[in-house]
């Protein structure tokens, strides 16, 4: 920071009360710019000092819970992950985020998301369902394994993709970038078994088919799970499943418990305690 | 009904053909200058001067390729605007509606334009 | 203008193309499908008037006489560059929607490189070749006149 760092910030919100409210509004607050300030830093600024009614969704304010995504100066970010230094100088233009329905000010009702997500079976598919209830060892899974879904895993399930996804934009239908991704998640899961039950949504229209790669649910990923990324590898998966080139297989078996435990024989016996 | 799985499958497919079909077609017609393809346009002059259209018309290779890149075009073209209007218009009906529509049209052009492969075929063969 | 002792932070050209809002992924997109639709138009017409061909030399030659002059030399052209265009991006497209050249799943480091940075290549790469091919249509109308 320098003497040319401005010392307050526009903060451009787009506010909405139901029943109060006909459409949306822009409101505008004025406050104090502070070192190393984020948008959600400003929000809460706002809402202890000049507007209690602001509202939106927070919670961890350091990136790994995904309630507080918004569109900010046109893109869709995490509020809490987002400095304002790297907005540059200017407006904070702060809205809800886009092809989500509003329930107030900057809150999206985001449950077709989640309901999307529902359908397509986010858990680990099998049939043994005794060994999932009452577990008898370790489902069987290497490092290497691991890294064909670990990626994807890392979602917060913020809704940021479906804001930035064009096809989201006019599709109700398409599941969209976050629940895809998960399906490839886990049916990528050497421990699911699950496919053939995901595939009879995937096949259908609420599938990766209206995916065209624009590529943007990707771009604004604050996790780096890379939706896009997943969903081409899932198409991949489904076509070659169509032609059956698919290679199946079976979901990762039970490693029992090792019954044999010895010890070591050269580790040295622990010092005596002394507390 | 085909499921979106089999016919994106085949959107691709026909886009593979079309590829090198309509490829083919484009050089003909609009590189003529640049490559000069004299097997393909004996006559000299335009791409599209009857006398090159009857010295293309007589060859079987014509004859099929014109047939094979007809069907795969119909079916990519209205497949992808298939795609663009399901994603705009939303009712079951109203989808049902749009895909009636554009399979009359296109299975509707694909006998028109077969036919007139088949009718050039014959009448080129007899000049 | 005061002199300002920041870091220099314009976006330069780039900020004509959405600045850094969206990737250049989301306008070829953008385009192909409008392409698609435009060689869609063209192409439901077409078949019509080629199909005078199976009438014989007269009627062949009306129909060619029907769509030909000025505006539609121009149309055939943008014709011709749509399908370039929708052609290469559609190579593309087939590679990277079947999930090759986007690279395997990895542990995301933050910046992070996703799908659309490892295709990036092929992008580029299909703007320039169908660049490349509607400068050579262009070419063989110009050494036509």
């Amino acid at each position: 920071m320098n003497d040319s760092t401005p010392k307050e910030v526009l903060y451009r919100v787009r506010r909405f009360e139901p029943g109060r409210d006909p459409s949306p509004r822009w409101q505008d607050f004025t406050i104090p710019r502070t070192p190393g300030m984020t948008v959600l830093d400003g929000l809460w600024t706002i809402k202890q000092t000049l507007d209690a009614t602001l509202s939106w969704r927070s919670s961890c304010r350091m990136g790994v819970c995904g309630s507080c995504g918004m569109l900010i100066n046109g893109r869709a970010r995490l509020a809490c992950n987002t400095q304002l230094s790297e907005l540059g100088a200017g407006v904070v233009a702060v809205a809800p985020l886009p092809n989500f329905d509003i329930i107030r000010d900057l809150v999206p009702d985001l449950s077709p998301m989640f309901d999307s997500h529902a359908a397509l079976m986010p858990y680990l598919i099998r049939d043994d369902a005794a060994e999932q209830e009452n577990p008898t060892g370790e489902f069987a899974q290497s490092a290497e394994e691991l890294e064909h879904y670990l990626q994807f895993s890392y979602c917060i399930k913020c809704g940021c993709c479906m804001a930035a996804c064009p096809t989201v934009a006019t599709d109700p239908v398409y599941s969209g970038p976050m629940p895809l991704g998960q399906a490839h998640r886990y049916n990528s899961d050497g421990r699911d078994g699950g496919f053939a039950k995901r595939r009879e949504v995937l096949s259908g229209p609420s599938g990766p088919w209206r995916c065209h790669f624009a590529g943007e649910c990707s771009r604004v990923c604050p996790k780096g799970v890379d939706p896009a990324k997943a969903i081409q590898l899932m198409k991949r998966e489904l076509v070659w499943d169509y032609i059956r080139l698919r290679k199946g297989h079976p979901p990762a078996a039970v490693v029992p418990k090792p019954t044999e435990i010895r010890r070591r024989p050269n580790i040295p016996d622990a010092p005596p305690r002394s507390v | 009904m085909m499921r979106d799985q089999k016919l994106w499958s085949w959107h691709v497919a026909a886009g593979i053909v079309i590829l090198v079909l309509l490829g083919l077609h484009m050089t003909i017609m609009h590189l003529d200058e640049i490559l000069r393809f004299t097997s393909l346009n004996p006559a000299g002059g335009e791409p599209i001067d009857w006398q090159n259209v009857v010295a293309r018309g007589k060859m079987v290779f014509f004859a099929v390729t014109y047939v094979l890149l007809l069907g795969a075009a119909l079916f990519h073209g209205l497949y992808g605007l298939r795609n663009i209007l399901f994603e705009l218009i939303q009712g079951a009906g109203a989808k049902k509606a749009v895909s009636v529509l554009l399979i009359v049209v296109g299975l509707g052009l694909f006998v028109l334009g077969t036919l007139s492969a088949l009718a050039s075929f014959a009448l080129a063969r007899s000049l | 203008m005061p002199k300002t002792q920041g870091y220099p932070n314009r976006l330069g050209i780039r900020g004509w193309l959405g600045g850094g809002r969206w990737g250049m992924e989301r306008y070829l997109y953008t385009l192909h499908r409008l392409t698609g639709l435009g060689l869609l138009v063209y192409f439901l017409m077409h078949i019509i008037v080629t199909s005078f061909r199976a009438l014989g030399e007269a009627p062949w030659n009306w129909a060619m006489g029907a769509v030909s002059g000025g505006v539609f030399k121009v149309g055939e052209y943008l014709v011709y560059a749509a399908f370039a265009f929708h052609a290469i991006n559609g190579i593309r497209l087939i590679i990277v929607e079947l999930g090759f050249g986007v690279g395997k799943p990895i542990e995301p480091v933050y910046p992070y490189r996703t799908s659309v940075d490892t295709q990036r290549f092929l992008a580029i790469g299909a703007l320039v070749i169908a660049g490349v091919l509607a400068f050579l249509g262009a070419l063989d109308i110009l050494m036509v006149e």
